[in-house]
């Protein structure tokens, strides 16, 4: 679907996108992980052919952007650095104006078209003040609307949850994968690992211009060897599992065993109580947090760690 | 695109009010004109408006002579400043490229949309200004004169003056002719305004740019130092369609006025397009 070959784009001497290799394959629901700033956006808007490469090569849906872009732009829906339409006309009114530019289809179906995109974003019910009183989350909507219009084979969204309730981000993210699974392909940049962990299957990080590491999530949070276990008599536990405890934690135990059945089976048997027993992944923060070295402190996400904005470019 | 274009330009409470006030302004004048019957001497005020009183028919053109050095030219040079950078600004030139509507087809719809309003602001008060003029000022015959405008009132009769009393279908087509060169006037001013306005991402900053443009060239007009460019500024010849009510009309600086105009417009539009087309969008 998304193919970069040593994408980089400079603005005047600032390096802001360095070689990068995307591969996103149709069906994948990718997520584009990076600090604010890290050249998300700018790769986003050099794939829908806003902003011109300096070098490399890109090539979306088998045509070469920016070149051929505006045969494969129809069949795009997309998001970019928020949502935005004209605040004195109503969201109905927006999505009609979108609709008509550009190649829309015939002006007999518009209606039933912008019905079925405010539909899908939750905004059916919505009445006809202008965008200008909308919430945050509703300007949001529309813009998801707007990006749905033409029922999309390829979806490009830029932070598509921002400013969105936890109620909001989970009816998006459901809507998301059932796009992918009616054969969308789901291209999202966020800066939320959350987000990213629980939709993408596919994922690549990206820091300070340069694609880092790109692999599918399940790969990425491969078992660590390792297995926890909860149990309510910890003390015990530990005494029974000799030396093979890694790390203790009040109840909660790491144990140096990947065959948790195997573990389970010895505790049981000695009498020890478990309430819980499972093997370590990694999280995906561990892996952000590991190939992006000293760049991590520029992260967000669930983790104590404060999120600072750098460079200006995103 | 055109249609979308017009839609939006039409839908926008700022067209409306700012052709409205365009309209309203030399109303004003013909009122306080009409109270008072103090018409300002020949030669001083506004063109043509000294002749007013003795015929309304007149008045279009004393409008458009009040409307043309400020108000106009400022109207035009918000409605071209805002074409793009406006959509930048509010954040929707990203999504209409990526629908995609191709950026010289979106340059051509925002030309069109910017043609349409000179023309509806130039026409609405040219229009509101002939039936002001009639209702107050009734419409009487007018002669024409190589100096200017005569009015050839009963007491003088024609035969005193040198000029040949007009018909009313002879002011109709001398005021389209003016109309016209003063639109194509408004889009040299606008031309200049919609290639800043690919410039920069603040519709404000491209207006003002247009205007201080404008300033400037008035400034340089009236300057003897500056005569070796002198005809080349844009203003220069703005106030030439008052030849058009002249007894043969002189034809002279209307000509130059709408070749100086022209070369304005394709220099302007093609800088625009070159601009515009290879620009990264980044707002």
């Amino acid at each position: 679907m998304i193919v970069t070959r040593a994408l980089t784009k400079r603005y005047g001497r600032l390096l802001v996108v360095d070689q990068v290799d995307l591969d996103v394959r149709e069906g994948d629901r990718y997520g584009f992980l990076g600090p604010n700033g890290s050249g998300k956006t700018t790769v986003v808007r050099m794939l829908l052919g806003l902003v011109y490469a300096t070098s490399g090569e890109i090539t979306v849906m088998g045509r070469p952007v920016p070149k051929r872009v505006s045969e494969v732009l129809p069949s795009i829906g997309s998001l970019v650095e928020g949502p935005s339409a004209y605040g004195h006309l109503s969201g109905r009114a927006n999505l009609a104006l979108i609709d008509a530019a550009g190649k829309a289809g015939s002006r007999r179906t518009r209606r039933r078209r912008i019905g079925t995109a405010l539909e899908r974003a939750g905004l059916a019910g919505v009445d006809s003040r202008p965008v200008k009183r909308y919430s945050l989350g509703m300007r949001q909507r529309l813009g998801l609307a707007a990006a749905l219009l033409r029922s999309p084979r390829l979806l490009i969204l830029d932070e598509p949850t921002n400013g969105l309730d936890p109620q909001g981000i989970r009816e998006i993210r459901d809507l998301l994968a059932e796009l992918n699974a009616a054969g969308t392909t789901v291209f999202m940049s966020s800066h939320q690992l959350a987000e990213v962990e629980q939709l993408c299957t596919r994922v690549g990080i990206v820091d300070r211009g340069r694609l880092v590491k790109q692999d599918d999530l399940a790969a990425m949070r491969a078992p660590t060897g390792r297995a926890i276990v909860r149990t309510p008599d910890p003390d015990r536990a530990v005494a029974v599992l000799d030396g093979q405890v890694d790390h203790r934690d009040a109840d909660r135990l790491l144990v140096a065993d990947a065959d948790t059945a195997a573990i389970n089976a010895r505790l049981v048997a000695a009498g020890v109580r478990v309430s819980e027993i499972t093997a370590e992944r990694r999280s995906l923060e561990d892996v952000v947090l590991s190939v992006t070295g000293t760049g991590s402190d520029h992260f967000g996400g669930p983790g104590p760690v404060p999120r600072t904005e750098s460079r200006g470019t995103s | 695109m055109i249609g979308v274009e017009l839609v939006k330009l039409a839908r926008r409470p700022r067209s409306w009010v700012s052709i409205l006030l365009l309209c309203a302004l030399p109303t004003l004048v013909a009122v306080f004109v009409a109270v008072t019957h103090l018409a300002p001497p020949p030669g001083q005020g506004p063109a043509l408006l000294s002749a007013v009183l003795s015929s309304g028919a007149l008045f279009p053109a004393a409008a458009l002579a009040i409307v043309l050095p400020v108000f106009l030219p400022v109207a035009v040079a918000v409605v071209a400043g805002d074409s793009i950078a406006g959509e930048a600004g509010s954040g929707t030139l990203r999504y209409l490229l990526a629908r995609p509507v191709g950026r010289t087809r979106l340059l051509v719809a925002k030309l069109v949309a910017l043609v349409v309003y000179t023309l509806a602001a130039v026409a609405l008060v040219t229009g509101t200004a002939y039936l002001t003029g009639i209702m107050l000022f009734g419409a009487q015959p007018v002669a024409a004169t190589p100096s200017g405008l005569t009015t050839s009132n009963l007491a003088a009769g024609a035969t005193t003056l040198s000029g040949t009393a007009m018909s009313p279908t002879e002011i109709a087509l001398r005021t389209l002719g003016a109309v016209s060169f003063i639109v194509v006037s408004m889009l040299g001013v606008g031309a200049i305004a919609l290639f800043l306005s690919t410039v920069t991402d603040s519709a404000l900053g491209a207006a003002l740019g247009a205007l201080a443009a404008l300033v400037t060239s008035e400034v340089l007009v009236t300057l003897n130092a500056a005569s070796a460019v002198d005809p080349y500024l844009p203003t220069r010849y703005w106030l030439a369609w008052i030849d058009f009510f002249r007894e043969p009309i002189v034809w002279r600086n209307i000509e130059r006025g709408f070749a100086v105009q022209g070369v304005y417009v394709v220099v302007f539009l093609g800088a625009a397009w070159a601009h515009f087309a290879t620009k990264d969008i980044t707002s």
